[in-house]
């Protein structure tokens, strides 16, 4: 469990540090907080794994990697962690994780995402990333994106609203 | 959409500043200092990539379930109220990605909250709401995580 002060803190840098020269006062002075203690919890927070990365965050789309496919397969409970590590290793596989089969609406329980300028391109390294995983044969989907209606960091401190 | 002509400087920090941003009081002074140019030449290329969309924010990228809960929701949505659903579902302060995507379910989005209950509720609320199942799909296990997006 995260102490008070440094969920108060994930959620703010969650939502993106001001663009201004001293950040890290500018979060703290929002926090109730010194700039040191925000940088003292912040390198604590990332030593433990808590903040995976600190820095630009970009948006696929804008950037022209507009050919965006969630991959999944539906692979034996066995296998999954072998082939989510080696799909991992791949440097055109995004994001990898092992995710509940709901049958009989959604048999699949591995996901990766790749994201791509051409939808061709995508779609041979989907081939090669099968083949490197040994998942040939088992049953597969791929879902391109068709339309992006929301893209945004994550908010760890969303007000709970009357419904 | 074609891709966006970047400045050489604003390419660089796109593609050279997704991890370690400098934890110093003056971290743009540092990441200036490191690509040869000014604090303020910095500042400025951010401003402009975040007006253009490119960057969504200079921020954290926080690991799945240390800070909170999250999942991955999907819905099969009729063609003819897919712009209202996902309306509907973007409207959540909780939702931060929602996509069309080609497939019977249609519609896939993640809601992060700071409780797996809030979570819950959200989902809930949306069934409630649209009248349609909505299947989720929790985080058993991470083979990767964002680590950012190489440009090259």
């Amino acid at each position: 469990m995260l102490a008070e002060a440094d969920r108060a803190l994930v959620a703010a840098v969650a939502r993106g540090l001001p663009l201004v020269m001293r950040p890290y006062a500018a979060l703290g002075a929002e926090l109730g907080m010194a700039e040191g203690e925000v940088l003292e919890r912040l390198r604590r927070l990332l030593s433990t794994g808590v903040i995976k990365r600190l820095g630009v965050v970009v948006r696929h789309h804008e950037l022209g990697y507009v050919a965006n496919a969630m991959v999944v397969w539906d692979v034996p409970d066995g296998q999954v962690a072998a082939a989510g590590a080696r799909l991992g290793a791949l440097d055109w596989v995004t994001l990898c994780y092992r995710r509940p089969r709901r049958p009989p609406v959604w048999p699949y329980n591995l996901f990766c995402m790749v994201h791509g300028r051409d939808r061709r391109v995508v779609l041979a390294q989907i081939e090669q990333a099968t083949a490197a995983a040994n998942l040939q044969g088992l049953p597969r989907a791929v879902l391109f994106s068709r339309r992006r209606f929301k893209q945004r960091g994550a908010r760890y401190d969303a007000p709970l609203l009357p419904c | 959409m074609t891709a966006l002509a970047l400045a050489p400087l604003e390419r660089r920090l796109v593609d050279e500043c997704q991890r370690d941003l400098p934890l110093e009081p003056r971290p743009f002074a540092a990441l200036a200092a490191r690509l040869g140019v000014e604090e303020e030449d910095v500042l400025e290329g951010l401003r402009r990539l975040s007006e253009l969309g490119v960057v969504s924010r200079v921020g954290a990228v926080v690991a799945p379930h240390r800070a909170g809960w999250s999942t991955l929701a999907a819905m099969q949505v009729p063609a003819e109220i897919l712009p209202a659903v996902a309306e509907f579902v973007s409207g959540f302060e909780e939702v931060n990605h929602n996509y069309e995507r080609e497939h019977r379910l249609n519609l896939w989005f993640v809601v992060t909250a700071p409780s797996a209950w809030r979570v819950d509720q959200v989902l809930r609320e949306i069934e409630y709401r649209t009248g349609l199942a909505v299947i989720d799909l929790p985080l058993v296990e991470a083979f990767r995580l964002d680590l950012g997006f190489p440009l090259s």
